[in-house]
């Protein structure tokens, strides 16, 4: 297991719910965890992975993320059991669109 | 979507219960994991794996759980069968109407040894402790893992099985029966065999199920309903005239089908017509032509 | 001047010398062209001489077992330097035959599950591969310079005078009969049943040489069958693009799936998603396919007019002889596949080619190649290639070619839509995009001339992956081409290689199109879209009619 952490600043767009979860940790599956969190702006990430040595992969997935919804005082926690870029991404999005009830 | 088997658990307690109704306690927000997986370097789910709290069904006050097969088959492990426990443990104290288990698992936990094993038998016993309180306690059975192991016997533990004919329900997995009995007593690749021996089917005839359902929330909706509603007027504690009758109904099994290879023969014994047409019915076609053959009186 | 002293009827000659050997030694047990299973082998030490060109049906699906196994159980002391001549190596005994000497080379088409025994005895020097080939492609030189000296074959039923019956399954028969029937060759026969009429005869009893019923019927195997259970929602996203991308954007009506579930997908939306868009009628008319069951819904729906089969499938043929408007059904009702001009179909008559890969390299060079096995290629080079001997125009082939040569010289032709789909990353996060692809370590491995490539860049005319659509026909020059596969390449180390400003650059060109540019919402995107969600759906969907194999059903 590998565990990674990220941290996004100068997001705009603030949750306006409790916490919701998306996903199931079943294999090449995730779950995300999303709620809103005092952060002082940022939107943190932290990701529980099988799949080790792919922190390059999550950074890119993560920060274009980031660019699609700059989330805001949020955290984001995720149990991931392989899931490929494609499913992560859309999980995330899931994720997000359950919050905000829209695309970004 | 409707179908009951592909829904998630959450999914499923959203759909099944009224609109909006769902009160989950312990949420994945609580991050209420298992304390062994890391241990094993396996992952772990915010919930692991069930999803307990209160609803409406139908506008009556129930409390329920829904296990995730995607999660380690919807195994066992200490946290989850903490949460099932004290799911029944709560619905005692607060008198509730009736708890609704939406069960898929394949039983203990086997990564977490003893305290899945402990987990599962709390379990038990906290069903039994719930039916004696006189909590009418009622599981579903129809996703894509079954429900096998201890929690098979945690099943007919309960007042009601509700199955869908996709849903298996047994104690034994059917790799483990070919391992110890051979193959030629049981071929765990024969995938009809297996759902034709364990599947909804064969437990309405057998009256291990009391109803079976098509695989959509809604029939699981309407089959907790009438399951619930069935539970009143009859004592819903366990009772000796009960267990004579189930242990009568299971030595009639014995007497007339026990030296038969195959469900098919087991039917047509039963004086099924056409038991090949049997897997290619609807549920509700099916329910109609089995009423009367079927076995036990509920 | 007629050259003095020479024959002119030397196969003629050998081919009357074999067939009175092996009269003699079967003697009484001949009757008329039938012989008793049990006397298989002597037939065969009679009927072939060492080094013959021997061509064995290993069909794609049809297997002549029962021969294949006489075959791999002669001594190679008497029978040896066989020259194998076969479409597909399937089973065990494909291979024994070179294990034990009793072969010595090979040209093939395809080997799936034997691959890496291939690539052994390649490596071991009991194996020397003359060519691999597409299907049609070896069919096409066994009229040139591969032609069979004996053809061992399989058929369902022979009648007394050996005319046979090679129904759904007729497949590679045709043109393996025919050259070596027509060149004074040897045709024996393995058939499951002998009887005294034929439902309709589909290889006449004149090129037909020895019959034997074989103990049990031959073997088919079931490829073409995909369980909808397994279909993941980016596949029916991938699925919803290629519908509104390609298929709708170019009015695809004459088409070939290669089979997965990326196109099981796209075949089970059609009565929806595509419906949803009003496309029936105007996509996916006509067909050179094998009967997908994952078709039955689409079928049903009214979207399908024509298929036309290379093979059957296990399971559909009752669905089949109720539909005879649709596929290809003989007099007696059921149906004759013919993988030659199946082949020839998907390659002139259709619009469009679909199916997946493995790898893919910068220039879209396409490769399912992978180290240690020697997989080869099957029909699929020949349906994605551009058919550059094709006239007759439609609107989706004059419209590709439009975008290709737009802005050149050229004079105006068309071109044949050649998609590739796929996931960036396949299982155990393997990129599919690749800078080198492992065919060139493969070629080298195995002694190839040239690293074996299952489509080529420049047939290839759109890749499509879970983040949108590259349109490789818009693009102008090698760089644009090689940051279009980038833009589409997610976030594979190809894909992160990508020039961030010329992707999005090509992305306002439209030559990579992402799913929103074309509408799509991605929530819409799940497996609630599939017309048939499990094999019992479509078995409903068929009313009752399909029969699914034993290995796809739970029930």
């Amino acid at each position: 297991m590998e565990t990674l952490t990220y941290r996004f600043e100068n997001g705009n767009r603030r949750l306006p719910k409790p916490a919701e979860v998306v996903g199931v940790v079943s294999s090449g599956n995730l779950e995300v965890l999303i709620e809103p969190a005092p952060l002082d702006g940022a939107c943190s990430i932290e990701i529980k992975t099988a799949a080790v040595g792919f922190g390059a992969t999550w950074q890119a997935v993560m920060r274009d993320f980031h660019e699609r919804w700059q989330l805001t005082d949020a955290r984001i926690a995720i149990n991931d059991m392989g899931a490929t870029p494609a499913v992560v991404s859309l999980r995330l999005d899931q994720a997000a669109e359950t919050m905000l009830g829209g695309p970004a | 979507m409707s179908s009951y088997l592909e829904a998630t658990a959450r999914e499923r307690l959203q759909r099944l219960f009224d609109a909006g109704s769902v009160e989950e306690f312990l949420p994945p927000a609580a991050r209420v994991v298992s304390p062994h997986l890391g241990q094993l370097n396996a992952p772990v789910a915010f919930d692991d794996g069930v999803a307990v709290g209160r609803a409406l069904l139908d506008g009556l006050p129930v409390y329920a759980a829904a296990q995730e097969g995607g999660f380690m088959g919807g195994a066992v492990g200490e946290v989850h069968g903490a949460k099932l426990v004290g799911l029944l443990r709560r619905a005692v104290v607060e008198k509730a109407n009736a708890v609704v288990l939406l069960l898929e698992t394949g039983g203990v936990r086997l990564h977490e040894a003893n305290a899945g094993l402990i987990a599962v038998s709390e379990v038990m016993r906290a069903v039994l402790d719930a039916r004696a309180a006189g909590i009418p306690v009622v599981a579903l059975v129809g996703g894509s893992n079954g429900c096998f192991g201890g929690m098979g016997i945690v099943a007919r533990c309960t007042n009601a099985v509700v199955m869908s004919e996709e849903g298996r329900l047994a104690m034994s997995g059917p790799e483990v029966i070919e391992t110890a009995a051979g193959v030629e007593e049981f071929d765990a690749r024969d995938r009809a065999l297996v759902w034709r021996t364990t599947g909804g089917k064969h437990r309405y005839l057998m009256g291990d199920c009391q109803a079976i359902v098509a695989d959509s929330i809604a029939a699981f909706r309407q089959g907790a309903i009438d399951a619930i509603a069935a539970c009143r007027g009859e004592p819903v504690e366990l009772t000796l005239e009960a267990l004579e009758q189930e242990q009568a109904m299971l030595a009639e099994r014995i007497a007339r089908f026990g030296g038969l290879a195959d469900p098919l023969e087991v039917w047509a014994a039963m004086g099924v017509v056409q038991p090949a047409a049997i897997p290619m019915m609807e549920a509700d076609v099916f329910a109609e032509a089995a009423r009367c053959h079927r076995l036990g009186g509920r | 001047m007629n050259a003095p002293g020479r024959t002119w009827n030397t196969l003629q000659a050998n081919r009357d010398e074999r067939l009175a050997r092996a009269r003699a030694v079967l003697g009484d047990a001949l009757d008329g062209k039938a012989l008793p299973a049990a006397r298989i082998a002597d037939l065969l030490y009679k009927a072939l001489e060492c080094g013959d060109r021997v061509c064995l049906e290993g069909n794609n699906q049809k297997q002549a077992d029962f021969l294949g196994q006489a075959l791999a159980a002669l001594d190679p002391a008497r029978i040896n330097g066989l020259h194998m001549l076969q479409s597909v190596l399937a089973l065990p005994e494909h291979l024994d035959v070179f294990e034990r000497g009793i072969a010595s080379k090979l040209d093939f088409s395809f080997s799936g599950p034997q691959a890496g025994r291939v690539a052994k005895l390649v490596a071991s020097g009991q194996l020397h591969i003359g060519a691999i080939h597409t299907y049609l492609e070896l069919f096409s030189r066994y009229f040139v310079d591969l032609t069979p000296r004996v053809s061992l074959i399989a058929a369902e039923a022979a009648d007394r005078k050996g005319n046979l019956y090679t129904g759904p399954n007729t497949e590679d028969t045709p043109a393996i009969v025919e050259a070596t029937a027509f060149k004074n060759g040897i045709v024996i026969v393995q058939v499951n049943r002998i009887v005294d009429a034929l439902p309709r005869v589909d290889v006449p009893g004149d090129w037909v040489d020895f019959v034997v019923q074989s103990p049990e019927p031959y073997y088919i195997e079931p490829l073409f069958t995909r369980d909808p259970a397994l279909i993941s929602e980016i596949q029916v996203l991938m699925a919803m693009m290629a519908i509104k991308g390609i298929y709708a954007e170019y009015q695809v009506e004459r088409l070939n799936h290669g089979i997965g579930f990326d196109t099981a997908a796209i075949e089970l939306l059609l009565p929806t998603y595509a419906a949803s868009l009003g496309l029936k009628g105007k996509i996916g008319r006509h067909w050179a396919l094998n009967p997908h069951p994952a078709l039955i819904p689409a079928i049903e729906a009214g979207f399908v007019e024509s298929v036309y089969s290379f093979g059957s499938e296990l399971g559909m043929e009752d669905y089949i002889r109720a539909r005879p408007d649709v596929f290809f059904v003989g007099p007696d009702g059921s149906m004759r596949s013919n993988r030659a001009m199946c082949q020839a179909a998907g390659h002139y008559a259709c619009d469009m080619f679909i199916g997946s890969t493995l790898q893919i390299d910068l220039q879209g060079n396409s490769s399912t190649a992978t180290l240690g096995r020697i997989a080869g290629f099957g029909g699929a080079p020949n349906m994605g290639a551009d058919a550059r001997g094709r006239r007759h125009a439609s609107p989706a082939w004059l419209k590709a070619g439009r975008e290709a040569r737009a802005g050149s010289n050229a004079i105006p032709r068309g071109q044949k839509l050649v998609v590739q789909i796929v996931e960036t990353f396949r299982e155990h996060m393997q990129p599919a995009f690749v800078d080198k692809l492992d065919a060139w370590e493969l070629a080298e491995q195995a002694g190839m001339q040239i690293p074996p490539v299952m489509i080529y860049g420049d047939d290839v005319t759109h890749i499509l992956t879970e983040e949108g659509i590259a349109n490789l026909l818009l693009c102008r020059g090698e760089e644009e081409r090689e940051q279009a596969i980038r833009g589409v390449a997610g976030y594979t180390p190809v894909g992160m290689g990508r020039d961030k400003r010329m992707v999005e650059n090509l992305r306002d060109r439209g030559v990579i199109r992402r799913a929103e540019d074309l509408g799509i919402d991605k929530r819409l995107a799940t497996r609630d879209l599939l017309a048939a969600k499990n094999m019992k759906d479509l078995v409903r969907a068929s009313g009752g009619l399909y029969d699914p194999p034993k290995r796809f059903r739970n029930w």
